[in-house]
């Protein structure tokens, strides 16, 4: 207990050459940014337009920037993974290494990509799909963000102080446990976790109230796009899900650092709990994650097939018996792990009975492209990659979800392709989708067309070929997590196919990356009207980029796709008598609370006890000083925002007339 | 989407009055799982003493007794906080909320007590067994909101004192009402399944 490192242990991995080489990497990006800001003397810019900002726009960007950033971290651990594996006996990385870097390519994949992408999604586009003016809470919603970048860095300098995961990103008991993991490493798990989870539930908390109270007049339920219906449900999904992690984490944290037992091999621990306990919130999280991006799929397959979605209604449906089937489904994750018979054949016909509504799903967007005039954009590729790769996924899924037949591919990488099948095409395909499809919104101009036609098919093709071989060499009895293994195995020709995939796929990452830098160089000529798509739902009716307020005026709806046919019948949605908007003021407080909280986590990190309770009474303060703070908003007046929306429509007509 | 309607009480006009009660009540939502999961782990737990004591050897009904009846005191009083606080009666109001408070300390003041008893009499500490660990740590999870409620509802005080009942304030001071039953409901489910089961 209370154990303090030695300063030469905690930076015991600086001795690793790759990880040396990483952190002066780090470094000296750091000192360019830094040195950058100041040439160009933007740090005052970034302190009043980002760091002190509540506009969900802004925020969303910020996500979504923080999500390119951890995935470009999370791929190189995944292209450092598939080069130790790709040759018998590679000494590339060492044992050590290895489980770190699977350990935290998971952590960061699903916590600081796969979430933040999403959560930039919903906060941009929420609000406009629902003609709302802003969030519920928005200063919580900037308090939801810094937490969750906290977390972020938390993880990302335990590479270099001290260690970092490394016990998978399950973090079994007992190897996650004090007596088998003494360093700090799944101290960092704990903390960074905790911290940008408590970040998570609060974005729930703020979008389930964004949702059920801020509809435009007149769009009841059944009238709501599919994208904000479909992240209405996750939001509901993370405030029944995240509590639970919170509570695994601060027992996790407990036994590490407080000595109690919990998870114990003596005393009455039960390190099976854990397991439980984990995934009890596992399972739902893989839901959180893929609900919106079918939301995104819906959105972009009804756009660019010239017709509204088929089977609204059970669309919904289907949603949310997967919401309440995502509670009942957890013990799939480790059938092997000795509960009896009865329990296994309950857990694999509760996780087969996903396939069906799932299924439905797939049918009612094949159906709504039937007929339709399709055209391919880069969104609806990703859309049209989805659909049969996400079902290989799907089908291997129901594979495994057979009880007896998991014996045999249970922790093999035949469970890797499989989750990889449903993640990548689920999840990063609609996330990229969403991406490019909503990117002029904000910015004013689209990505280059062309250039995200080469990322798509990149990545598509890069995919396949790194995670379809891993099929074949699960079935063949290769174990997941293993570091090496010897030539005579016969792993070694899929593994290297494998590895030229991921090339493959970090080519496409670079097309992605690219695909910024020339369409902003290029954006005058990239320059779009508000509704470049022929969109149908709410965010198409105003200008891009999307103004402070959003809406001069908030729409009244009284159909789904309401400004498709308002668009048929020549009306404005936003004609009616501009008045005075409302708006909340930024607050630094937010960014400080968050900066607070992070170092008092990292100095909970290396038990310095002291310190972080000073640090988190600081916190306290902050809270009393939001309570006693009087915050009545500021408003734009009427000429401010006339005057706003006649340059937006004169830039509109000049762009219409260039077309 | 403003409603301007008066025929609510004060604590819910304006949007941003409704907006936060909607909120908090999906708050309570949350916090109804993370007691959920303490409960799902201590009844999994419970039996597992190791070579330490077990409810039976822990329990006394006295301070228990005592802990009930100041915090569903305590809930009364604040409900007549709220009532007095729809009156528009500033003083009556600020009287109720400090009873409140004083009950909810009472209430600490004897866990805490109860908590010196385990560790100093009993020999059972939060690191003896995972049945402690898991008693300590729910009932500890819950003192801890208790307290954060004192220290939360001094300020509610506070300013309800500086500026008088209006809506802002009135707002706050009901959602503090809000958490301050939550914790009282949840106290109900540890006497009942914790302590009496416990005793048996």
């Amino acid at each position: 207990m209370f154990t303090k490192m030695t300063m030469s242990e905690v930076f015991a991995p600086l001795k690793e050459p790759l990880i040396m080489g990483t952190a002066i990497g780090i470094l000296v990006g750091v000192i360019a940014v830094v040195a950058g800001l100041t040439y160009f003397k933007l740090w005052g810019w970034l302190y009043t337009n980002y760091v002190k900002t509540v506009d969900h726009k802004k925020i969303g960007v910020m996500y979504i920037f923080v999500a390119l950033l951890m995935l470009f971290k999370g791929g190189v651990e995944a292209l450092l993974m598939r080069a130790q594996t790709a040759v018998p006996d590679n000494k590339l990385l060492n044992s050590e290494h290895y489980n770190e870097i699977f350990s935290t390519h998971g952590v960061l994949m699903i916590i600081f990509v796969a979430m933040p992408f999403l959560f930039g999604l919903f906060n941009v586009v929420i609000p406009l799909q629902i003609g709302a003016r802003d969030v519920a809470f928005p200063r919580l919603n900037a308090l939801s963000f810094w937490l969750f970048a906290m977390g972020a860095v938390l993880i990302n300098v335990s590479f270099i102080i001290g260690g970092s995961p490394n016990a998978g990103w399950t973090s079994y008991f007992p190897l996650a446990g004090i007596e088998f993991n003494p360093g700090v490493n799944n101290n960092y798990y704990a903390w960074s976790l905790q911290i940008s989870g408590l970040g998570t539930l609060m974005t729930g908390i703020n979008f389930v109230t964004t949702i059920v109270k801020m509809r435009a007049p007149g769009m009841t339920w059944m009238k709501v796009p599919m994208f904000t219906w479909s992240s209405f449900i996750a939001n509901i999904i993370i405030v029944f899900a995240f509590p639970v992690l919170t509570v695994a984490l601060v027992m996790m944290t407990m036994d590490r650092q407080f000595g109690t037992k919990f998870f114990a091999t003596e005393d009455g621990g039960m390190d099976m709990l854990w397991a439980n306990i984990f995934w009890v919130w596992g399972h739902p999280e893989v839901y959180i994650v893929i609900l919106p991006a079918f939301g995104v799929f819906s959105e972009v397959i009804s756009t660019f097939a010239r017709k509204n979605l088929f089977g609204y209604g059970s669309m919904v449906a289907s949603m949310i018996i997967i919401s309440l089937l995502s509670f009942l489904v957890w013990a799939h994750h480790f059938y092997t792990m000795g509960q009896n018979v009865a329990v296994n054949g309950v857990f694999s016909i509760t996780t087969m009975l996903i396939a069906v509504p799932t299924g439905v799903k797939i049918f009612n967007w094949l159906l709504t492209m039937r007929h339709g005039r399709i055209t391919f954009t880069t969104p609806m590729l990703y859309a049209l990659g989805f659909i049969p790769i996400f079902t290989i996924g799907g089908v291997t899924g129901v594979m495994l979800a057979m009880a007896s037949a998991d014996y045999q591919y249970h922790n093999t990488l035949f469970l890797v392709a499989h989750f990889h099948y449903v993640l990548i095409p689920g999840t990063v395909f609609g996330v990229l989708a969403g991406y490019h499809f909503w990117w002029s919104k904000i910015f004013g101009f689209q990505l280059k067309d062309s250039i995200g036609k080469v990322g798509f098919w990149l990545i598509a093709i890069g995919f396949n070929v790194t995670f379809f071989p891993m099929f074949i060499l699960g079935l063949d009895g290769y174990a997941r997590r293993m570091y090496t293994y010897s030539a005579e195995t016969g792993y070694g020709t899929l593994n290297m196919i494998s590895f030229i995939g991921a090339l493959v796929l970090a080519l496409g990452f670079l097309a992605l990356c690219y695909n910024i830098y020339y369409s902003v160089r290029h954006r005058e000529e990239l320059k779009v009207t508000g509704d470049p798509w022929d969109g149908r739902s709410l965010e198409w009716a105003t200008h891009s980029p999307v103004p402070e307020y959003n809406f001069a005026v908030i729409p009244k709806i009284s159909r789904l796709d309401e400004f498709w046919f308002a668009k048929k019948e020549g009306r404005d949605l936003q004609a009616g008598e501009i008045k005075d908007i409302h708006m909340p003021n930024d607050s630094a407080a937010p960014f400080w609370q968050s900066v607070v909280m992070g170092l008092a986590s990292f100095f909970f990190v290396f038990n310095e006890i002291g310190i972080a309770i000073i640090l988190g009474i600081v916190t306290l303060l902050f809270m009393a000083y939001r309570s006693f703070e009087i915050d009545n908003g500021r408003h734009i007046h009427v000429e401010e925002i006339e005057e706003t929306e006649r340059k937006l429509k004169e830039t509109e007509r000049q762009l219409r007339g260039d077309r | 989407m403003s409603k301007h309607n008066n025929s609510v009480p004060l604590e819910y006009q304006g949007e941003e009055n409704d907006l936060k009660i909607f909120g908090f009540w999906v708050f309570l939502g949350a916090e109804i799982v993370l007691f959920a999961t303490l409960f799902t782990a201590y009844f999994t737990l419970v039996d597992r003493t190791g070579s330490g004591p077990t409810g039976v050897d822990l329990f006394e009904l006295p301070p228990v007794i005592l802990e009930t009846f100041l915090l569903l005191t305590s809930s009364f009083t604040i409900g007549l906080g709220v009532h007095a606080m729809r009156l528009g009666r500033v003083k009556p109001m600020i009287v109720f909320y400090i009873i409140t408070l004083i009950l909810g300390a009472g209430f600490i003041a004897v866990e805490v007590d109860e908590f010196i008893t385990y560790i100093y009499h009993e020999d059972a500490t939060i690191q003896t067994s995972a049945f402690t660990s898991s008693l300590m740590t729910l009932l500890g999870t819950h003192g801890a909101h208790v307290s954060f409620g004192l220290l939360w509802g001094i300020a509610i005080i506070i300013q309800v004192a500086k500026h008088g009942i209006n809506k802002r304030t009135a707002n706050k001071a009901f959602i503090f009402s809000l958490y301050w039953h939550f914790l009282d409901v949840v106290w109900i489910f540890l006497f009942s399944f914790i302590y009496l089961k416990g005793m048996m």
